[in-house]
């Protein structure tokens, strides 16, 4: 399929934000990507018409409840069989920052036995605490399944920021090994914080910013098409956007997060 | 039931929400170390969140039933959070 067809819907409401980083890094690859508000999605019923489907980072209805927790519900109240059709057509949904919050409250992550009525994860407030807005190293953890990591190498070590408060990644205290295990086991886990050579983070601030367990950054649901990270590719897309791009040699045109749009848009081009 | 015949009684219900046991509390541990800097004495803080909501139901357990089930979809996360909910009748 031409490029140019492919449609990526980019959810707004009140306290999202860089929707518009989200929708030029779409459109630089050739992709048409709308910002829509989650009240017109529901009220033209449209969903089923884009390809990809984005919930872009931000702190959606100011973070009330739980991060993420608001939009959640209110998207799957609204849209509820369209997101059930969405999901099992295998269109890739995105989650980006408070994005990965509203998968992982939605059920849609990691939906272990598909989608799950209640939470089957948590991100949890930062340890130690704080909004943490700072450069990250991610490791690449995934084997292949995860449609949006498909053009990076396993092992790769990738650098983006972060800007969270609550990250902190757990699975339910009682069954978190068995969690885990099946998480690795189904090849979801996608990516977890490390150093700059790619040495796990072992639990230790900076390098695990927010005391995720297991250094946990990013899962894919096992099917591979919808995935949640808490690093903001968007905001890694030009090499401009680095913190020290001044410095030295020139800085390359594109870096690390474009990989993640490059992924999904190949993945979509080549099936539809 | 004969709908025609439900009498609809207004209660309201105390919802708490905190962390299950053994789950760190950062926000407590914060508010701590700040109270012991003003030379208070406290052990440990929990950090916790409470809603108050005013519901209609037939019955106390038709109400209790109906926040049990609010609390688990949206007020706690039960990976992490424990919720105590506590009704009565509101005038």
């Amino acid at each position: 399929m031409d490029r140019n067809n492919i449609k990526a819907c980019i959810v707004r409401v009140g306290g999202t934000n860089c929707d518009a980083e989200t929708k030029r890094s779409f459109e630089e690859l050739g992709v048409k990507a709308e910002v829509r508000h989650l009240s017109e999605i529901a009220k033209s019923n449209n969903l089923l018409e884009f390809d990809i489907l984005v919930f872009p980072g931000g702190f959606s209805f100011g973070d009330y409840v739980r991060a993420g927790a608001i939009l959640a519900k209110s998207f799957s109240a609204k849209l509820n069989r369209r997101l059930k059709a969405f999901v099992e057509e295998g269109k890739p949904i995105l989650g980006i920052c408070n994005g990965f919050q509203v998968l992982v409250e939605a059920g849609l992550l990691p939906a272990f036995n598909g989608i799950s009525k209640y939470p089957e994860a948590a991100l949890a407030t930062n340890l130690p605490i704080g909004f943490r807005c700072r450069w990250v190293y991610l490791k690449h953890e995934n084997s292949g399944k995860c449609v949006f990591t498909k053009k990076i190498p396993k092992g790769k070590v990738l650098r983006m920021p972060i800007a969270h408060a609550e990250g902190r990644f757990m699975f339910p205290k009682d069954s978190e090994g068995s969690c885990l295990e099946r998480l690795v086991d189904n090849d979801q886990l996608v990516f977890r914080y490390c150093d700059e050579q790619g040495r796990g983070a072992g639990g230790k601030y900076p390098y695990n910013p927010n005391g995720s367990f297991y250094g946990i950054a990013g899962i894919c649901n096992p099917e591979g098409t919808v995935f949640g990270l808490m690093p903001h590719p968007e905001r890694a897309f030009y090499g401009w956007q680095l913190p020290d791009w001044t410095k030295g040699e020139k800085p390359s045109e594109f870096v690390d997060g474009r990989l993640i749009f490059e992924s999904v848009v190949e993945h979509v081009a080549a099936k539809l | 039931m004969n709908s025609a015949f439900t009498v609809f009684m207004r209660y309201v219900a105390r919802v708490e929400v905190g962390l299950k046991p053994g789950h760190s509390d950062p926000e407590g541990e914060t508010t701590r170390d700040s109270l012991a800097e003003m030379n208070y004495a406290v052990e440990s803080v929990k950090v916790g969140k409470v809603y108050e909501l005013f519901v209609e139901a037939s019955s106390l357990e038709e109400a209790e039933k109906m926040v049990d089930e609010m609390c688990r979809r949206l007020l706690a996360n039960p990976v992490k959070d424990n919720y105590k909910v506590s009704i009565e009748e509101s005038r």
